[in-house]
């Protein structure tokens, strides 16, 4: 059993090749999924910020009565 | 009887069946529908995936056998093929909506190019990478100037130009028109990648790249490759659905159905 993983991850001495490929294509694939989803968290942050900034009556979630308030103390 | 289809089917469901496509041509309306096939999509590219490296690295091996060396490193062509195939394929798909956006001035067409440009740019490297890897413990070099690696290597800075170009202009509509027309410039590439072997006969010539066959290719090694193919096509769907979604936002903050999405979002 341990040899034959042994064998598997030798790779009949071609290791270095087939790992560096196959590692650097999902390596890739899942900084791209890593990325999109953070860059989804801060385009919903920075995108809520702009429509709050226009319409701060209109919208009813509980953040936008912070820029409200921050006119009323003014 | 005496009723068409349609009917039938607007009587029993009580909807037009006639679907209007230019309705999803509208930002508001592809938002929530890229929003729920994004899973689909990655489910179906996750077991496509897994499969295919399954098939590739457990039930191909022996069937090449003898002496021969590369039986030990083929398995790269399980990656490398694909994404030469999906780097030149998102390519295609991304001049195609940029020719739409041209013809119809539709913005949405213009966002999906923008969405589809870093994932191809993505496979682009992996196809190169890949091939280098390759390369290496069968021709005993990482590079050579072959006019197929060559031409790849040019596809790769044309994604990387026009993801370039457009981050440039900060007029919107002027920087998805001018993407636009550097990326149908580009589609030359694709042919010459395509027909770029200099070596049309495998008998008279060793070249890197060669004219091959389809169905001479063992089933056992056709079938992963394709497997990996409709994985990595289906991965692709669903991260340029998911970029696009991004993009709408961004774009389109102004609209009132934006901020009705921002709330639902900051709730959930």
């Amino acid at each position: 059993m341990i040899e034959s993983i042994s064998q598997f991850v030798h790779q009949g001495g071609y290791a270095g090749f087939v790992w560096g490929a196959f590692g650097m294509t999902f390596a890739l694939l899942l900084a791209e999924i890593w990325q999109l989803r953070r860059s989804r968290r801060t385009i919903l942050v920075r995108v809520g910020r702009l429509v709050r900034l226009r319409h701060p009556r209109q919208s009813t979630s509980p953040a936008a009565s912070r820029p409200a308030a921050a006119e009323t103390r003014r | 009887m005496g009723r068409t289809a349609a009917e039938c089917y607007t009587a029993v469901l009580g909807k037009d069946m006639t679907i209007n496509w230019f309705k999803y041509a509208s930002p508001s309306a592809f938002y929530p529908v890229a929003g729920r096939l994004i899973p689909w999509f990655g489910a179906i590219a996750l077991v496509l995936i897994l499969a295919s490296l399954y098939v590739g690295f457990f039930e191909t091996a022996d069937h090449l056998g003898g002496s021969n060396p590369q039986k030990e490193y083929y398995r790269i062509i399980f990656v490398h093929v694909p994404a030469a195939w999906m780097s030149m394929w998102l390519y295609l798909v991304l001049a195609g909506w940029s020719a739409i956006g041209l013809v119809f001035n539709t913005r949405l067409s213009y966002m999906m190019a923008n969405a589809l440009a870093p994932t191809g740019a993505i496979f682009t490297f992996i196809a190169l990478w890949t091939g280098a890897f390759w390369g290496r413990p069968s021709w005993g070099t990482y590079w050579d100037w072959d006019p197929r690696l060559t031409s790849e290597l040019i596809l790769f800075f044309l994604y990387i130009g026009y993801i370039a170009l457009h981050s440039a202009i900060d007029d919107t509509r002027r920087a998805d028109r001018a993407g636009a027309l550097l990326s149908i410039v580009g589609l030359v590439m694709l042919p010459i990648i395509f027909w770029s072997i200099n070596c049309p006969d495998p008998t008279q010539c060793a070249a890197l790249h060669q004219r091959s066959d389809p169905g001479a290719i063992h089933a056992t090694i056709l079938i992963p490759m394709l497997g990996m193919t409709l994985g990595f096509w289906s991965y692709s769907f669903a991260t340029v659905f998911a970029r696009l979604r991004g993009i709408i936002l961004t774009r389109e903050s102004d609209a009132a159905w934006v901020r009705d999405v921002i709330d639902r979002e900051a709730r959930a």
